[in-house]
């Protein structure tokens, strides 16, 4: 019996159009945009002036303080702009525009290395690393990843969870870095295990990606304390609370992190970052990104420089395919619609999905007919049909007591509701006013 | 490369294939054997008195939301076609025409629309609007014309009562089961729809179809349909047991008088069932033993409708008191 968490879930077409498509190296881009706040938590702060000479790899935004990270230049170049943007969220954030020196021998340079499994800093040194190279989640959520590190005395853990799921349809970022890096990623894994109080290491990996789970089986063959778990193909697998769940059969408290239950949850595209920043002494400064669509020419996965427009990457697919209605950064589960195709690359980045028009729109809403499938699919146990209303009504007292703050907006509800009811926008919409009256009161 | 027109709008960008109509006609498919039957039984009457339940529930939503309500017109979600099958399905077939008419119109006009339309209707319309006619019409409403096996007319003006009807009457008049045992039809008899009762209850083994048929398409989950069932079962079971001349065997009860029809169809109606799993079984449960009392010591040999439109009342209460489990909610952090 595979693995799975007990309640909820949905499973959409999976459509992982790019599984068998090795990463390939996006052609240097001619400018970057790099927003200062591609993580969750304080925006940086921008050190570099217009003008300014950058090299590659170069401190260009520090961190702005504890849940905050430093920003690297993804390429060598000149400064030209500090500017706002509108970047995925919709908002104008500020931004570092630099333009690529085409010349600069550091740019053409290949950034492949050589496996490198000898360890060689204190666990002191390496937490330090992690929080000077940048290093934030890189499964969508983008928290700094050393303040997930830096674990409190008091708190208990026992375990680090690797998160292989990628259970967004389309996406193949995390399949393929697992089948290309899958050695880097089990010494990512030993140096989190070196440097946490962790003596037990879980890699769950969906069904859907037996190859992936082969190798990491192959790979870990002599480790005793690294496992690999192939799990139900079930959306939404990949959060953090559901995959603890499917695993370890533990329940993190509501409104409570893994590390309650003694678990620390990593992204594999996150640990591949760590063995980057550790052993080649190389910053956050690229990540994997598919490109996908049932409609491009030629979906793929990409090495992609932090701050490159999606302009370039459209057009290294071939261009926007006719009848193109909608561009998503992200998944289609979770992912942003995005208007401007000037939006550059982030960390947390790890998918461009181009919809057509057969699939762009929202089919019509109709009465809630009770029928209790959000109920049923909920991951959380939460009522959705309820909660819309209660936001809809402006009941927010009794949204929040009927526990809307605790909703992941995985999507599962407005997925399968026969009557296309928007029942995840109403959600976030309350969410957002409750989170504002909770913070208002205290 | 010039901009293609994009649109924004939130996640999800995709939806399940589910929808509206489809679960709405899948119902319709899944009353396709049944009335197959009840036109085989009842011939011609079985045909008009569901079109004309039918038509005249699909005119009233249409008249209501288009001059009353002022709203967009809905009656093609197939909800209102549903409602008129399922209401001729609970009528004896030689029913006028025009109490028919009344009958949709309570039920669409009264019981759905004026509670808001789809979604917001409290009751089962169908059921209201046969209860609505069973209490106006009692005499019309019980006459039920006999299923004359292989009769090539199929048009019996001989009234004859429901298997549960004898029953009762009976007993009420001091007979016992055996001394009624020739007027009771036989069991194969009523799982063919060999017997007196409404246009659609008649075959017990139509209905299963229909329904393993929404089982299927996962329209309905089993918690209602079974649970009501083996409750009426076990029920009836236990009275039979105590007094087998008094009581009916829970065969007899299950197939006959619209328990299936009402488990199946009406008591598994969405809008106006429970939505957590269970909740589902408090309000099966519930109806079944209304179900079972009503036939028993009650006044009316049939109780399945009035059953379920008591259950209906309490659904609400149902929904706020059985919520399902939050995660995470009440759990203590344990560490193995």
């Amino acid at each position: 019996m595979l693995k799975t968490f007990p309640k909820g879930g949905i499973h959409p077409p999976e459509n992982k159009l790019t599984s068998f498509k090795e990463i390939k190296r996006m052609s240097l881009p001619k400018v970057v945009y790099v927003p200062i706040s591609q993580h969750i938590g304080i925006p940086s702060e921008i050190v570099v002036a217009v003008k300014e000479k950058v090299q590659k790899g170069q401190v260009i935004a520090k961190s702005g303080g504890f849940v905050s990270s430093n920003i690297h230049s993804p390429v060598a170049g000149t400064v030209t702009k500090l500017d706002k943007i509108i970047d995925s969220s919709g908002y104008k954030k500020q931004c570092i525009v630099i333009r690529t020196d085409v010349k600069d021998a550091s740019n053409l340079e290949e950034m492949e290395y050589p496996l490198k499994e000898e360890i060689m800093l204190t666990p002191k040194e390496i937490l330090q690393r992690i929080s000077d190279y940048g290093i934030v989640g890189l499964g969508g959520a983008t928290f700094p990843s050393h303040v997930k590190l830096s674990v409190k005395e008091d708190k208990k853990m026992d375990c680090l969870v690797v998160n292989g799921v990628e259970c967004e349809p389309y996406l193949t970022a995390d399949h393929r870095l697992m089948l290309e890096k899958t050695k880097e990623i089990v010494v990512g894994i030993k140096i989190l295990m070196y440097s946490l109080p962790v003596d037990k290491v879980i890699i769950g990996i969906e069904n859907n990606k037996k190859n992936a789970i082969q190798a990491f089986l192959k790979a870990t063959k002599s480790e005793k304390n690294i496992h690999v778990a192939a799990l139900k193909v079930k959306y939404p697998q990949g959060s953090e609370k559901q995959l603890v769940k499917a695993l370890l059969k533990r329940e993190v408290p509501k409104n409570g992190l893994p590390l309650d239950v003694g678990v620390i949850v990593h992204n594999v595209g996150t640990i591949f970052a760590i063995y980057q920043a550790v052993q080649h002494n190389m910053p956050l400064t690229e990540r994997v990104v598919t490109v996908t669509g049932k409609k491009l020419e030629n979906p793929s996965n990409y090495w992609v420089k932090i701050g490159t427009p999606i302009t370039d990457l459209i057009n290294e697919v071939g261009g926007f395919p006719e009848g193109t209605r909608k561009l998503v950064n992200g998944g289609p589960m979770m992912g942003k619609a995005i208007k401007n195709t000037d939006v550059p690359i982030t960390k947390g980045t790890s998918g461009i999905l181009v919809i057509s028009e057969d699939e762009a729109s929202r089919g019509e809403q109709q009465n809630c007919i009770r029928c209790g499938e959000c109920v049923y699919v909920c991951p959380m146990g939460l009522e959705p049909h309820l909660l819309m209303n209660l936001s809809e009504k402006g009941l927010y007292e009794k949204a929040f007591s009927e526990d809307i703050l605790t909703c992941i907006e995985c999507g599962s509800c407005s997925y399968i509701c026969p009557s296309h009811r928007p029942l995840l926008d109403f959600i976030r919409f309350g969410k957002n006013i409750v989170k504002n009256l909770q913070n208002a009161k205290n | 490369m010039s901009n293609p027109p994009i649109i924004v709008s939130a996640s999800p960008h995709i939806h399940s294939e589910k929808s509206l109509k489809k679960i709405m006609y899948d119902v319709v498919i899944a009353l396709v054997p049944a009335f197959l039957v009840s036109m085989y039984v009842f011939g011609i009457n079985a045909f008009v008195v569901t079109a004309v339940a039918v038509v005249s529930c699909l005119l009233f939503e249409y008249l209501i939301q288009k001059y009353l309500l002022k709203t967009n017109i809905t009656i093609t979600d197939g909800s209102a076609l549903i409602t008129g099958i399922l209401l001729a399905f609970n009528l004896p077939s030689g029913l006028p025409i025009w109490m028919v008419v009344i009958g949709s119109l309570f039920a669409i006009g009264v019981v759905k629309m004026s509670f808001g339309g789809l979604g917001f209707n409290i009751f089962n319309p169908a059921l209201a609007g046969r209860v609505f006619l069973l209490i106006s019409f009692p005499v019309q409403m019980t006459m039920w014309p006999t299923a004359v096996e292989n009769n090539a007319t199929m048009i019996d003006a001989v009234s004859g009562a429901t298997p549960l009807g004898i029953i009762k009457e009976g007993v009420m008049y001091g007979d016992t089961i055996t001394s009624l045992s020739s007027k009771i039809p036989s069991t194969m008899d009523m799982l063919l729809g060999i017997t007196g009762g409404s246009l659609g209850e008649m075959s017990a083994l139509a209905l299963l179809i229909g329904g393993a048929y929404l089982l299927y398409r996962r329209v309905i989950s089993w918690h209602i349909p079974i649970t009501m069932l083996v409750t009426i079962g076990i029920m009836t079971s236990i009275f039979w047991l105590i007094n087998p001349e008094h009581y009916a065997n829970p065969l007899i009860h299950l197939l006959s008088g619209g328990a299936i029809l009402g488990a199946f169809f009406m008591a598994t109606d969405l809008v106006t069932s429970p939505m957590t799993k269970k909740g589902m079984f408090v309000f099966a449960i519930g109806i079944g033993v209304i179900t079972v009392v009503i036939r028993l010591f009650g006044a009316y040999p049939e109780g399945v409708s009035f059953a379920i439109l008591i259950m209906n009342a309490f659904v609400p209460l149902i929904n706020s008191y059985f919520k399902p489990r939050r995660f995470g909610a009440a759990i203590k952090s344990k560490i193995m």
